[in-house]
């Protein structure tokens, strides 16, 4: 497995931070080995490690180099990964995480522009959007915001040129080849296909967020009536997304 | 209990951070200078975590309801209890019914009032921090507004009224030099941009908040496309945006990033450079790893020594 490791590199990030990075484009296989290296990591971690940050293509460590020298964490890290080449050959559960969305009228004002650009119905966009789990790359911009990976190529629209400043909570958004959507209100980009009731973001309960880096996300169509049904358990605390592992190889 | 009379725009309350969330986008928060945050807290009696507040450029009017033993650090804010004058960098009683002013930051630029006992506000994802942009934390999760009443938390240590030492005190100058670990080469630009900025020189801008230290000067000509795929970005990275505009990163600054970056200030530094108001004059020199954690440990030891 000498080749693998080859591609792996140690890059500092300041005295305090250490990025493992597993290749230099985004692509579903790389973002992968990075889950699964910082899930490995996270099982047990020496003590000096402060937290560690998984993105697209690396997973940056961030220690305290007074407890935990450079070198000795350069060591760990090194034997992590070759128990990780080790491991890469046994199947691995992902965690697909099931997200209703009401599609379309005035929670997803922009699904109709979306089917004039690509030429496709607006039941046609949504049976695409829901046909396959999206792999969370990694969580950032705002608390709990998934950059969701993969979109297909006949749902791409170009990003709006003039953000919209203030998208609502929960909004469904695509542009650009990307999708996801927004766990609190910021700006936004891309064009609103509809909004989902649930938050990704819930600083009051014991596990605020809904997904973490590493997770896939499967959307699934629900009417407008159902769509303030779920958000009435959201606000009671009592709706749990339905959450399934998948063995993928 | 503390009354708040007056508070200048971003006063809030902070402690040392909230760790262990970046992985989902929040950012650590908390004290923009840790070294007088910790100073006031040590100088209390207090556990280093405990909140504190901090106060931004110009500082406001605290009512105590009882006699409470408190401390400031950091910014010299003309601080005083009704006429008397209160050195900075101290800690002191206030009476029964006394009002701690602050006025106009004269040297530095943060000024953190710390309580023994610490501020009581709840911890929220294990941190007593502000995130305001997340409406996270401190106070509601906003910044302090005259008519807030602040309650103290049960005193943890004891300590008696006192300055601090010579050799912890920290000394704020109108040009400051900061120290920068150099980015690795795939995080970064080509050699002569970098050559470039340790050349320049710099201000801290108007614009500058808690989320990043923005830099007037010259900007970099950006003859190759320096934006990196994004990945985490830790307190200190000195980023150039796409227009050649170059920033340090703060406490609430988002947790992932694609700009490039020419570097990192050094821990030891960024107390410094939070103490930098708008048009302190900046310039940047590289040093070795090995001494930037020298310096760290010789700066933590000697704020232990406070304790």
């Amino acid at each position: 497995m000498q080749s693998e490791q080859k591609d792996i590199q140690l890059i500092t990030a300041g005295e305090t931070g250490l990025v493992v990075e597993f290749g230099q484009e985004i692509s579903p296989k790389i973002n992968a080995s990075v889950h699964q290296f910082s899930q490995a990591l996270r099982k047990s971690m020496p003590d000096g490690i402060v937290e560690l940050v998984p993105t697209y293509c690396a997973v940056t460590i961030y220690y305290d180099p007074l407890i935990l020298s450079r070198e000795r964490l350069m060591e760990f890290v090194w034997i992590r990964v070759k128990e990780m080449e080790f491991f890469a050959k046994k199947e691995t559960k992902k965690n697909v995480v099931h997200i209703p969305v009401c599609y379309g009228g005035v929670l997803g004002p922009d699904i109709e522009y979306v089917a004039k650009y690509t030429g496709l119905s607006v039941q046609e966009i949504i049976y695409r959007h829901t046909e396959k789990p999206y792999q969370v790359y990694m969580l950032g911009f705002t608390p709990g915001f998934p950059y969701l990976g993969d979109v297909q190529e006949s749902l791409f629209v170009p990003r709006q040129k003039k953000p919209r400043l203030r998208v609502p909570v929960g909004s469904v958004g695509i542009g650009g080849g990307q999708t996801g959507f927004y766990p609190s209100e910021s700006p936004g980009e891309w064009w609103l296909i509809g909004r989902t009731p649930v938050r990704a973001f819930d600083p009051a309960i014991q596990n605020p967020f809904l997904l973490t880096a590493g997770d896939f996300v499967q959307f699934f169509p629900v009417d407008m009536d159902m769509y303030f049904s779920i958000r009435r358990e959201v606000l009671a605390h009592t709706y749990v997304c339905q959450c399934e592992e998948v063995s993928i190889r | 209990m503390i009354t708040v009379l007056k508070a200048e725009p971003f006063t809030s309350i902070q402690d040392q951070g909230r760790f262990g969330y970046q992985a989902w986008g929040l950012p650590v928060s908390g004290a923009m200078d840790r070294y007088a945050c910790t100073a006031a807290n040590f100088l209390v009696g207090n556990e280093k975590e405990q909140a504190v507040v901090e106060m931004t450029g110009s500082g406001g009017s605290f009512k105590f309801d009882q006699k409470t033993f408190v401390s400031i650090c950091g910014a010299d804010m003309q601080a005083r209890i009704d006429e008397r004058k209160i050195e900075t960098w101290s800690s002191f009683f206030v009476p029964a019914g006394g009002v701690l002013h602050f006025g106009k930051a004269l040297k530095g630029y943060r000024t953190y009032l710390a309580v023994q006992g610490g501020i009581d506000v709840p911890l929220v994802m294990g941190s007593r921090s502000t995130y305001t942009r997340a409406a996270l934390g401190g106070f509601e999760g906003r910044c302090l507004l005259p008519g807030d009443v602040l309650y103290m938390g049960k005193p943890t240590g004891r300590k008696d009224a006192q300055m601090i030492s010579r050799e912890a005190l920290p000394l704020y100058e109108e040009a400051i030099s900061l120290r920068v670990l150099r980015a690795m080469p795939t995080a970064v630009f080509g050699k002569t941009i970098a050559t470039d900025f340790f050349a320049e020189k710099y201000t801290i801008a108007e614009d500058s908040d808690r989320v990043s230290y923005v830099l007037n000067g010259p900007e970099i000509s950006l003859s190759e496309q320096t934006d990196i795929i994004s990945m985490a970005v830790p307190q200190g990275a000195i980023q150039i945006t796409s227009s050649g505009r170059p920033s340090i990163v703060a406490s609430d600054h988002g947790t992932i990033r694609g700009f490039g970056r020419i570097g990192y200030v050094i821990q030891a530094d960024l107390p410094k450079l939070a103490q930098a108001s708008p048009g302190t004059r900046l310039s940047f020199t590289e040093i070795t790893e090995t001494d930037a954690v020298a310096i760290w440990r010789e700066q933590r030891e000697t704020l232990i020594a406070l304790v």
